[in-house]
């Protein structure tokens, strides 16, 4: 209990007392490195909009991951099992992976000009399927042949097969690329915010800061923005134990 | 059909297609287990002992010859096979019990849950496990793992069981110790058994008859009863015929591997 929550926070706390004393010893004014207590009025004064704002990208982040592990899912299973859409498919993903997608923001946001909820949540999909893609395949194509023939000796289907053995042994490798896909996926729906006359999430929030050089305003979004992660992230840690504990080792 | 055998094989011939053309591994073999026999499988190393369990359970069929279980031919997987492996292959997500009752969920029964599970543990009893049945696989050792690993391929009373090398990983020690669980469960249990072994003194331990498999495109090259009885002890194994039945086998391991006439010039 000590070690699970009280270092944590005391890292935490140090941590912003480390930032108020390197802004104070330089002498750095606002527009160069907001301090930690800048950010107080920041928020206070923008309270409700950090709310709207930090649901709104939340919401198109979290649609964004949930279209990123079904299509992930489906592409993962079938590069796991047929070894000639893996030969086909694997060059095609790492190509398009291999793309930053701030060059394929600004041409999601042409080809849906306006939708500003569609455009957001295609590039926070685009951004985060691919590691969860990859691990699944790797996962299914790696399943040793013994664990399949216990079950196909008895007649068993390739269904049956995949429910009761592929899928939970591939579980860990999936929480682990979901893991890093809900970070990708942030920043998917961040780009798009900042890029797109969106007028709407933290992303904007940040681009108002920007124009309007409130420098504390931009580094509250980030704050927030990491605390929004953060967040997730537990969400999926908590999945993870609930789905693939097992995996877990316990302290020796 | 009384004296039908459970397993046989005849004139069995099987080659694997590669990228080099084809590669032979089993050239004519045939064999025959009569029921509730224990029949082992030796050989010199990637000879095609793993094909031949392969194609007993069903998993593949033979190129040319025959393949049959009671007298019925094999062309798919079926039900009334057990198996095991040098890996026991328990899923880590389950815990010990419900790893046994594997096959029970696939093989329909018409057993009840509590049925299920009393079959389960009379198995785990008779192996040594009980009271381990909520651990799961990753706190065992992996003597215990391979126990549980064989309660799983009994659970659902096969007519066969195929066994892969089942104790070649283990120590020598915890090897013996399966050796006279094996012979437990043989007297508790029907069915009849083909072992896959790399150790002469495993198949004299445990089995009616010994098949020695020549050199890769393998055919059965020697066939060796052995008549220790049900009971045995692992002091038989010292007895003077014991230690000449594992001489035989020595030598024909070697004439396998082709390295006989070698031998012979050394001497």
């Amino acid at each position: 209990m000590v070690r699970k929550i009280i270092i944590p926070l005391l890292a935490m706390a140090l941590f912003v007392v480390f930032w108020e004393w390197l802004v104070w010893v330089n002498g750095w004014p606002n527009y160069k490195m907001a301090s930690p207590s800048d950010l107080v009025p920041s928020f206070w004064q923008y309270k409700w909009l950090f709310l709207q704002y930090g649901w709104e990208t939340l919401w198109r982040t979290v649609a964004g991951l949930l279209l990123a592990v079904v299509f992930g899912l489906g592409i993962g299973m079938v590069m796991g099992f047929s070894r000639v859409a893996r030969e086909g498919l694997y060059p095609l993903l790492v190509g398009f992976n291999a793309i930053p997608k701030a060059t394929v923001v600004p041409v999601i946001a042409l080809m849906f000009v306006g939708a500003h909820d569609t455009n957001t949540i295609l590039i926070a999909f685009l951004i985060s399927f691919f590691p969860i893609a990859v691990s699944i395949s790797i996962g299914l194509s790696t399943l040793e042949p013994e664990y399949r023939d216990i079950l196909r000796s008895l007649g068993a289907s390739r269904f049956t097969i995949f429910r009761k053995i592929a899928l939970p042994k591939t579980l860990p490798e999936f929480f682990g690329a979901l893991k890093v896909a809900v970070t990708l996926a942030f920043i998917g729906t961040n780009l798009m915010e900042i890029v797109e006359p969106h007028g709407k999430g933290l992303g904007h929030l940040f681009d108002s800061g920007k124009i309007n050089a409130d420098y504390p305003l931009m580094f509250a979004v980030l704050i927030a923005l990491a605390v929004l992660g953060i967040a997730l992230y537990y969400v999926v840690v908590f999945l993870e134990r609930i789905f693939a504990g097992w995996a877990e080792r316990s302290e020796t | 059909m009384e004296n039908q055998p459970q397993i046989e094989l005849r004139n069995v011939t099987h080659a694997y297609v590669t990228d080099t053309g084809p590669l032979p591994v089993l050239d004519n073999l045939s064999l025959a287990v009569d029921t509730g026999k224990f029949t082992a499988v030796v050989g010199p190393s990637g000879c095609g002992k793993s094909t031949l369990t392969r194609l007993i359970a069903g998993l593949m069929t033979p190129d040319q010859g025959e393949v049959s279980l009671s007298g019925k031919p094999v062309r798919s997987p079926r039900s009334t096979v057990g198996m095991a492996f040098q890996n026991p292959v328990l899923l880590e997500w389950r815990n010990i019990l419900d790893n046994v009752l594997l096959p029970l969920e696939i093989v329909n029964n018409n057993l009840q849950q509590k049925q299920r599970e009393d079959r389960a543990f009379e198995l785990l009893s008779l192996v040594g496990l009980e009271g381990f049945e909520d651990k799961r696989p990753s706190e065992l050792s992996g003597g215990m793992r391979q126990r549980a690993s064989l309660c799983r391929a009994l659970v659902h009373r096969p007519e066969v069981l195929i066994l892969d090398e089942p104790f070649g990983a283990l120590d020598a020690f915890t090897r013996e110790d399966l050796w006279q669980i094996m012979h437990e469960l043989r007297r508790e249990e029907q069915f009849t058994c083909l072992l896959i072994t790399h150790d002469l003194r495993e198949s004299v331990f445990l089995a009616d008859q010994v098949v020695v498999l020549s050199g890769r495109p393998a055919t059965s090259q020697y066939v060796l009863n052995v008549d220790l009885g049900d009971r045995r002890s692992l002091e038989d194994l010292y007895t003077k015929e014991s230690v000449e039945m594992l001489a035989v086998l020595r030598q024909q391991i070697q004439i396998a591997q082709g390295r006989h006439v070698a031998l012979e010039e050394k001497a």
